[in-house]
């Protein structure tokens, strides 16, 4: 699977309530909580956003609450793959169950710009950065992780588990 | 093989053998719990599993204490979409209204959670349970409804950080402290994907309520669980809380560990986490002309009945500064009841303090207590993100209760023993 798109760059400890404020979780409709996603980074930081586009962050985003609002609402908002230095733990499971593409670089993402136009294969783990040129590689999704991600999502592995 | 804290809960529940950090395993739990903003979202997952009960009506516990009592329309249907689902499926433990209490304040109370158990919540703060050595730990609502499915989940054996605490600190100093210290210390990532694991003398001291308070806000650090080892004092709790059968858990002498911290903590101050996250701590002195318009006294952290009594022995006949709105929310119908036996809400009321029901509230910006643009507050509760409480331009810091006590009556952020 490949997504091309504009980077927007945030930067560490990117935390559960920047993403949805507490405000907004008493719905769990995807479009109506993307369209407040990010109201706690910024007001307003949605309506730079064109479907399509990608998340680039510093180190442990996703941290604090365990509301899975936090993933959906960026799915919603039309972002539908995350490169970061690192994630969350929480953030980090509820990406994978609920579809959210999480890539972690390390260090390479600073060679990720904001405006830049980034080319993601998520299959292979290569992250292309079509503004510069330069091309950046990432860890493997585990096989376990996999096995959900192959299922179709968690919702499909367990409907799979309660089938046998 | 050796095994720490985090590993022995571990294989109590899987037929599979741990043997090392980063390994998978499935495991079976021993509770699942959601509350109102996490649990509807784990149903609608539920139902689209194509579940049609849960593992066991016994081992499921819903509480409502979020957004409760229902701040408005949209509230009260995340609720009534609970409740129905709680009818349907037969659950025990359902709790809502004048039963419902702060879910991590309410489930030890009620011997719900205990050691060796393995708790999985829809609740970053699940990891409370820790401080009666379970392996606790936060999930989304997806996760959640696959083990309500299931009554199992899988798990990344997280290497371990051991936190060994020692020293005599100095006065209005207690568990909250050492947690804030040690977040300070390590930083907000500093503990990711990992087993926090307390020890030490003055961890063997402490109450289990003083535990359960650091055990809270090992997910501050990044922690995917913060664990104490169960000694007579856990299993006193446990009998009192109405459960049998709990025994004694310690690590192995010989287990890995991927780093030792060692805490001196003699002569400490009160710590405080400065805006905009739990790791900018600072001792409390070091915090200067830093006026409040609010305190918060209550949540998951430090609203049990002992941090109620330390805020109380501070504020008894004194009153809060008129600029500072006192609010105090003893974290479930127990605690209040005790509060009220003991005197204590006549102190808060005297000192000018609103008493609310058992709730989050506040903690999150959820009501009760929300913060306007310009506005700081000093709470007892676990996180001070950017626009935590309300506004995006209002400031939490975090302390224990006698430091959130006694700014309250100085208007200022002051050490107690300052007053």
């Amino acid at each position: 699977m490949t997504i091309t798109g504009t980077a927007h760059r945030v930067g560490a400890h990117i935390d559960t309530d920047a993403i949805i404020p507490a405000r907004f979780l008493v719905t769990t409709d995807s479009a109506e909580l993307g369209a407040n996603c990010m109201e706690g980074l910024e007001a307003g930081w949605i309506k730079r956003v064109k479907k399509n586009d990608i998340m680039v962050a510093d180190e442990n985003f996703g941290c604090g609450s365990s509301r899975e609002h936090a993933p959906i609402s960026l799915l919603g908002a039309g972002i539908p793959v995350i490169v970061a230095k690192s994630f969350a733990r929480i953030f980090y499971r509820n990406g994978f169950n609920m579809g959210l593409i999480l890539l972690e670089v390390g260090d390479d993402f600073k060679k990720l710009g904001d405006g830049d136009q980034l080319e993601v294969d998520a299959d292979n783990g290569t992250i292309k950065n079509l503004t510069t040129g330069e091309t950046i590689t990432c860890s493997p999704v585990p096989p376990f992780m996999k096995e959900i991600l192959d299922a179709g999502g968690l919702v499909e592995y367990v409907k799979n588990r309660l089938g046998n | 093989m050796p095994k720490t804290l985090a590993e022995k809960i571990l294989q109590a529940h899987t037929d599979e053998t741990v043997k090392e950090a980063g390994q998978i395993v499935r495991c079976k739990v021993s509770l699942v719990l959601a509350n109102d903003i996490t649990a509807p979202l784990a149903i609608k997952s539920f139902k689209a599993m194509g579940a049609s009960e849960v593992f066991d009506k016994d081992k499921v516990a819903l509480v409502c204490d979020h957004f409760t009592p229902n701040k408005d329309i949209d509230s009260a249907e995340q609720v009534k979409l609970v409740r129905e689902f709680a009818h349907e499926k037969n659950i025990t433990h359902y709790y809502e209204g004048g039963e419902c209490g702060v879910e991590h304040a309410l489930l030890p109370e009620l011997g719900l959670v205990g050691p060796v158990d393995i708790v999985v919540g829809a609740d970053s703060h699940t990891c409370t349970y820790g401080g009666l050595g379970a392996f606790a730990t936060g999930m989304g609502s997806t996760d959640i409804a696959g083990a309500m499915a299931l009554g199992e989940t899988w798990f990344k054996v997280p290497p371990s950080i051991k936190v060994e605490i020692e020293g005599t600190p100095g006065q209005y100093v207690g568990a909250k402290d050492y947690i804030l210290r040690l977040i300070g210390d390590i930083g907000v990532s500093g503990a990711l994907y990992k087993a926090l694991e307390f020890g030490g003398s003055v961890v063997n001291n402490l109450s289990i309520e003083g535990r359960m308070t650091i055990a809270n806000m090992a997910i501050e650090a990044g922690g995917k669980v913060g664990l104490f080892p169960v000694d007579a004092k856990t299993l006193e709790y446990c009998v009192a809380a109405g459960r049998t059968g709990d025994s004694l858990l310690s690590a192995d002498a010989d287990a890995v560990y991927e780093r030792i911290v060692k805490m001196d903590v003699t002569g400490m101050k009160p710590q405080i986490a400065c805006p905009h996250l739990p790791d900018n701590v600072k001792p409390v002195d070091e915090v200067k002309n830093m006026k409040i318009h609010q305190a918060v006294i209550g949540s998951c952290t430090n609203g049990r009945i002992s941090d109620l009594r330390e805020a109380a022995a501070i504020l008894k006949g004194r009153k809060a500064n008129k600029n500072v709105r006192l609010i105090v929310l003893p974290a479930t119908p127990t605690i209040w009841k005790q509060a009220l036996k003991e005197g204590l809400i006549e102190i808060f009321m005297d000192s000018g303090a609103i008493v609310g029901p058992a709730t989050c509230g506040p903690c999150l910006g959820g009501h009760m207590g929300i913060l306007a643009g310009g506005e700081r507050a000093i709470a007892t509760t676990n996180r001070n993100f950017k626009g935590r409480m309300g506004s995006l331009k209002s400031e939490v810091f975090l302390s224990n209760p006698a430091v959130a006590a006694a700014s309250a009556i100085a208007g200022e952020i002051i050490d107690p023993s300052a007053l």
